[in-house]
């Protein structure tokens, strides 16, 4: 494999882990203050559908953006209604609003355009276009160097940057915050947050919130980056990928990115059977290759390569009266 | 003590919840402009109206009636099997295995064989996970998440694979020998005079469905390791203090789970298809979910839920036909159906205690009064 192709591939990593880090980070903020979220693959799903439709309406991919992070929000606080206030099963609502999102898309869909469930194909400015860093083509010729920064850093749309900036952001947020300290806490201990007269439910909320802008960034970034319009089901089990990228990654910030970007490499992988068998000499059946995530992630739970330790208030409602 | 008398828990609640999920459809179905009274005539008449309609309800119903028990169980225990998916995909490879290699004289000796297939393989598919729960701690809702899509890559290479007969290009398996085809609904009901449920797919599967709910009565109710399920669900700590292993209750009570949501291939992939397709599930798995919180994990309930669901997709399949609502449509019924009966349950229950209690404060307060008097 030359240097070209593998840089392609890295590209496609960086595009292909994208969404999975964005859905991953939202993950991360929900189940840190111990709302479990197997939503997110709804919510990634209503943002893409939202935000292609608007930007297809308005022409203008920000305000289709807006809309995407709305939609998200509004099944987010589905979900905050139901684990926080009404003290419901937090699994149960995520599965709910997975079929939610699922089918509500498709039907609007189909009465809004009536194209069997997708919205047009965006163009132009209703569409986030590549952006080529400062110096990337004059650099282009530096050897070694000069690809990289061409091809693997330079050319990503706005959102791939952004993802990649939420990472350090929430390390920031959650470990150097008074209120990433108690965001944590509540997810740990919800009983000593409320005796320090701190809202639990406050809290609570704001982590689903935090969760509900970051899901719709990442099925903003599906419907109107990596593709051009929406699909139907088109998040295609990318949030239960990022569900397992948690686990993988241990609830952490840092290592979120890591295990995104694993993932994101698997899917590249997928993509190009030529490449495995030209550099290992066999083929790699795709299929393992669609598994493998999802293996990982049962074996690291399973504590074999390190044990993964949920927040311990994880999915527990919180009864304030006790 | 119980603030509601028992029939307001068991009947009144989730038929509070089928309304309101009944009434956000409809605004659905107003909101991309069409008539939800139409809509309602179209599924009634389309599912109800007719054998042929019967016959794809108590097929779909059957499904569900698998599905829905394989949650069920597990709720009985506190687990949630949200694997059921994975589960029935890998039933439907021990029935596809049991029908092709085996050469069966009888479908009645092959719908044993298959039936006992089906049960393995779901079982051994739900094993997995509750062994890795009981024993390493790991999430039991995530792993069986994770053997869903292990399930589907795991068939999917099958049957672009090894499964595949030679020559085709489709990914499913050849037909399976006519011995082991299931009579249907029409088979048993029709006359030469009197053709009823003409094409559809209900079959023999239906009656072990039934079977299947009684059986899992008399297993959670009137069995001891009912009991110890059902301990265990109320009270993990209590239930080890009595003796009761977690892990044996964790590994059966999934393994049961497990072997129902396999045995729901007899219906689709031995009974239907008569052959192994790919995603031959089709969300069934999932649809337990809702029929399981539906019929309050009941047997009974789990058969009125699954035929309602039965009623609503194949009603859903009519709509789609005559008119432009998609059949997406009864994916958002079931998501509503779920998030009411499920998760937002004590938003249901909550003002429907309140007024019990009003009402039983004000009847002790009237025999105070009369007594005194």
């Amino acid at each position: 494999m030359d240097l070209l192709t593998l840089l392609q591939l890295l590209d496609s990593t960086l595009r292909l882990a994208t969404p999975l880090l964005l859905a991953c980070l939202a993950g991360l903020f929900s189940e840190r203050a111990g709302i479990f979220d197997i939503g997110l693959e709804g919510k990634m799903l209503a943002s893409a559908f939202l935000s292609a439709a608007i930007a297809f309406t308005t022409g203008s991919v920000w305000i289709g953006l807006l809309a995407g992070v709305g939609a998200s929000l509004l099944l987010s606080a589905i979900h905050g209604v139901a684990s926080i206030t009404f003290r419901g099963n937090q699994l149960i609502s995520g599965v709910a609003i997975n079929f939610l999102a699922a089918g509500l898309t498709v039907v609007i869909a189909q009465s809004w355009f009536a194209e069997g469930g997708r919205t047009p194909q965006l163009a132009g400015a209703a569409r986030f276009n590549p952006i080529t860093l400062p110096f990337a083509n004059e650099l282009r010729d530096v050897p070694v160097l000069g690809p990289i920064y061409y091809e693997l850093i330079s050319g990503h749309t706005a959102l791939v940057y952004v993802a990649l900036l939420i990472v350090p952001l929430s390390w920031w947020v959650l470990y150097s915050t008074r209120f990433g300290l108690r965001l944590r806490a509540v997810g740990e201990n919800p009983a000593a947050v409320d005796t320090a007269g701190i809202s639990v439910i406050g809290l609570r909320f704001t982590a689903v919130a935090i969760c509900g802008v970051l899901c719709g960034l990442a099925g903003a970034y599906l419907a109107t980056a990596l593709q051009a319009g929406f699909t139907k089901d088109m998040s295609a089990g990318r949030g239960y990928i990022a569900l397992a990228a948690l686990i993988f990654a241990k609830w952490k910030p840092w290592p979120c990115l890591w295990a995104t970007l694993l993932f994101g490499f698997l899917q590249a992988l997928a993509l190009r059977p030529d490449l495995i068998t030209s550099t290992l000499g066999f083929s790699v059946q795709t299929q393992l290759l669609d598994a493998l995530p999802y293996i990982l992630t049962v074996v690291i739970l399973a504590g074999f390569v390190g044990k993964a330790i949920p927040p311990r208030a994880g999915g527990e409602p919180y009864i304030k009266e006790r | 003590m119980d603030v509601m008398p028992k029939w307001a828990d068991v009947v009144l609640i989730p038929v509070i919840s089928l309304v309101l999920a009944a009434a956000l459809s409809a605004i659905v179905i107003l909101a991309i402009g069409e008539s939800p009274w139409e809509a309602l005539k179209i599924m009634v008449q389309g599912a109800l109206g007719s054998t042929y309609g019967w016959g794809y309800t108590l097929y779909y119903a059957t499904n569900f009636v698998f599905t829905g028990l394989a949650v069920a169980i597990a709720f009985h225990a506190r687990m949630f099997n949200i694997g059921g998916e994975g589960q029935a995909a890998l039933g439907g490879l021990g029935v596809a295995l049991v029908c092709l290699y085996i050469p069966w004289p009888h479908w009645s000796l092959a719908l044993l064989g298959a039936t006992a297939g089906a049960a393995l393989f779901g079982a051994a598919w739900a094993i997995i996970p509750a062994v890795l729960q009981a024993k390493r701690g790991s999430h039991i809702v995530i792993t069986t998440i994770m053997f869903n899509f292990i399930a589907a890559a795991f068939l999917n290479y099958l049957l672009v694979g090894a499964l595949k007969p030679a020559g085709s290009m489709e990914p499913a398996t050849g037909k399976f020998p006519d011995a082991t085809f299931l009579p249907s609904f029409q088979d048993m009901f029709s006359t030469a005079d009197n053709p009823l449920f003409r094409g559809a797919p209900a079959n023999v599967t239906f009656f072990v469905a039934i079977a299947a709910c009684v059986v899992i009565w008399a297993l959670i109710w009137r069995t001891r390791l009912g009991y110890e399920l059902r301990a265990f669900g109320h009270s993990e700590t209590a239930a080890k203090y009595a003796g009761i292993s977690p892990t044996k209750i964790i590994v059966i009570s999934m393994a049961i789970s497990g072997a129902l949501a396999g045995m729901m291939a007899i219906n689709n992939v031995m009974g239907e298809a008569e052959r192994l397709v790919l995603n031959a599930v089709e969300g069934a798995g999932f649809i337990g979910i809702a029929v399981a919180l539906m019929g309050r994990s009941h047997p009974f309930g789990v058969f009125l839920a699954a035929i309602l669901f039965g009623f609503l997709y194949q009603g859903g399949a009519e709509l789609a036909l005559w008119t432009s609502i998609p059949r997406e449509l009864i994916v958002v019924i079931q998501a509503l159906v779920i998030l009411f009966t499920g998760a937002l349950d004590n938003m249901v229950r909550m003002p429907l205690e309140r007024i019990f209690l009003a009402r039983r404060r004000k009847a002790a307060r009237a025999t105070t009064l009369t007594a005194a008097e």
